[in-house]
């Protein structure tokens, strides 16, 4: 194509900026009302006197004595004559689920990746990669569905589990889901590894293994860390997955073979009935705020773990 | 290619307003779901300018839907809770509420359990966690494993009310989202107990349940909810803002006749009596 730049008037210049630097601050404008929003219809659980009665922040993370002759205990059942709101048993469970799925998907993805940049034949490479993105594209709902009907039975009868739909299931479940994400950037990271690096290492007599865990492996570390970080933001906020396969019962206990409730699974099954504007409501959409925050100062963290190792390992001094 | 193009565009929307009759939205109960869809088929080849749409979601998403102005009818297994009057008389709706059918709950358990009856206060001991392990009640030596419905189900809070005596469900009990998938989870798992209307129950057991020890076990079925005799049945309702009229009355009416009734039976949901029936209709 030929083109013919002629002077162009300042007005139109001064416009074609602003409007594309516009569209750069709606994507951000967007996330801080979207935060605001779900913060805001959690608001009344600080403010508001009639949902006080029912819910209050101690009421949520301290045991509590609910009845007279029973002991205090952290229970959550919001729909009963007595609501029970402690956010304990929840928070536990998201936990476990997430830290099941990184234990399995991260040795599987990074051991992938490795693979695939490092040892792979060519035409090989060109095969798996786009295969074990492929899972990427699996719904959540069909892996869910998955979990539900064939890993449970499976993993019940090879296991000899109490619980078929246990934190055990979800977590492999969430695992298949989160191991794309890790591969993905992993690979990435390991790919662009320099090449001087690698050619350095085998100058001086080092194995194609050597140079891989030695030179390669930690060069990409901040790379993968971050393809980690990822992962581990997706499987904290995953919903479908662990609400059909992981029992959605709100029990404390740190065994990976009972089973558990989710903060994303309770607002999924909760908020379409909840009474508008009740304190259940103000609970669920405290539950939010959470999952914001905490995915917010995951994927901080992560950032500011790369730049760390960026510098240390790079070289370089900012 | 523009001109044709528009005009198919012109021709489909013309034919779009031309057949336009009147929507009806029915959300609400799980329990109730596959008779307001039933319901809903017939009564389209019955009259031809009626859509009606029907999702389920639980009674509780029904009821919040019509206080919310979301929906024309709400189906649920339950009556209306203190809490959501309040919100309705806030919002101006005013809930008219008419009983289309009766329900029995039943207990599931799995085939190979050889348990076969239960008093109401086994079943509270159960899925309060008091009583944790079959052998017990004269089963196996083996865990009870205690499946439920979501909080926001209509069959949950009717069972925490007349079962549990208001009493809170086991921690562990796994909670799923609807009575086909309860029944799903108890025929897969040889230990496990569930429950759920009786117009749901395939692949599994039902169990006998007797008012107490001294009364007889009855079976969940059709005659023994009908008569009344069965101990844990209930109404099921259909909620409208204000009293029905024109099609919404039309829909309740027939959905009451002889003809609506007897489609309810033939899927396994129980009539009314034809004195119930009558007197239910919207005059």
């Amino acid at each position: 194509m030929e083109y013919n730049f002629k002077p162009k008037s300042k007005l139109k210049e001064f416009l074609g900026e602003k409007f594309i630097a516009v569209n750069a601050y709606v994507a951000l404008i967007a996330i801080l009302l979207i935060f605001i929003f779900i913060f805001k219809e959690a608001v009344p659980i600080f403010t508001d006197a009639e949902i006080q009665e029912e819910v209050t922040l101690e009421k949520m993370v301290n045991k509590q004595k609910y009845y007279e002759g029973r002991p205090a205990k952290y229970s959550w059942q919001p729909v009963s004559e007595i609501p029970k709101y402690s956010l304990l048993p929840l928070f536990i469970g998201t936990v476990k689920a997430a830290i099941i799925a990184m234990l399995f998907a991260t040795p599987l993805a990074v051991g992938a990746a490795i693979y695939t940049s490092e040892f792979a034949p060519k035409r090989l490479r060109e095969f798996i990669k786009p295969i074990i993105e492929l899972l990427a594209g699996i719904p959540s709902v069909v892996l869910g569905f998955f979990a539900l009907i064939v890993l449970a039975t499976v993993i019940q009868n090879l296991l000899g589990l109490t619980f078929r739909l246990n934190a055990l299931t979800a977590g492999i479940a969430l695992g298949l889901a989160v191991i794309p994400i890790v591969f993905t950037v992993a690979e990435d990271a390991l790919s662009s590894v320099p090449g001087t690096l690698r050619e350095a290492a085998m100058a001086v007599g080092a194995t194609p293994w050597q140079v891989s865990l030695t030179m390669v492996l930690p060069a990409a570390m901040p790379g993968i860390s971050a393809g980690i970080v990822l992962g581990f933001g997706r499987a904290i906020g995953e919903t479908m997955i662990v609400l059909m396969a992981s029992g959605n019962a709100a029990v404390i206990s740190w065994s990976i073979t009972d089973s558990i409730r989710t903060f994303s699974a309770t607002i999924a099954a909760e908020l379409a009935e909840v009474v508008f504007g009740s304190a259940h409501y103000s609970v669920l959409f405290f539950i939010g705020s959470l999952l914001f925050v905490f995915t917010f100062i995951i994927n901080l963290g992560g950032d500011i773990i790369l730049s760390r190792l960026k510098t240390r390992l790079q070289g370089r001094t900012q | 290619m523009k001109r044709s193009l528009i005009a198919t565009v012109i021709l489909i929307a013309a034919f779009g307003i031309l057949t336009a009759g009147t929507t009806i939205t029915i959300k609400g109960s799980d329990t109730l779901v596959r008779l307001g869809q039933r319901w809903a088929e017939e009564y389209m080849k019955h009259d031809k300018n009626v859509v009606i749409q029907v999702s389920g979601g639980g009674s509780g998403t029904g009821i919040a839907a019509l206080i919310n102005g979301t929906t024309d009818i709400c189906e649920a297994s339950r009556d209306m809770k203190e809490k959501e009057h309040k919100l309705a008389a806030r919002n101006g709706v005013e809930p008219y509420r008419i009983s289309v059918a009766l329900d029995g709950i039943a207990v599931f358990i799995n085939d190979v359990n050889q348990v076969d009856s239960l008093t109401l206060e086994d079943l509270k001991a159960i899925y309060i966690g008091d009583v944790t392990n079959w052998k017990e009640l004269g089963g196996p030596d083996a865990r009870i494993i205690l499946y439920g419905r979501e909080n926001n189900s209509g069959t949950y809070a009717f069972f925490k009310e007349h079962v549990m005596d208001k009493m809170d469900f086991a921690p562990e009990t796994q909670t799923l989202p609807g009575t086909a998938a309860v029944v799903n989870a108890v025929s897969k798992d040889k230990n496990g107990i569930g429950y759920g209307g009786i117009a749901w129950g395939s692949g599994v057991k039902f169990v006998a349940v007797a008012k107490d020890s001294e009364s007889e076990y009855i079976e969940p079925t059709v005659e023994t909810v009908s008569n009344g005799i069965y101990p844990i049945s209930r109404e099921l309702y259909w909620f409208f803002n204000g009293k029905p009229t024109g099609d919404l009355k039309n829909l309740v009416n027939w959905a009451l006749s002889e003809d609506g009734q007897k489609i309810a039976a033939g899927i396994d949901y129980v009539p009314l009596s034809k004195e119930a029936a009558e007197a239910n209709m919207v005059k």
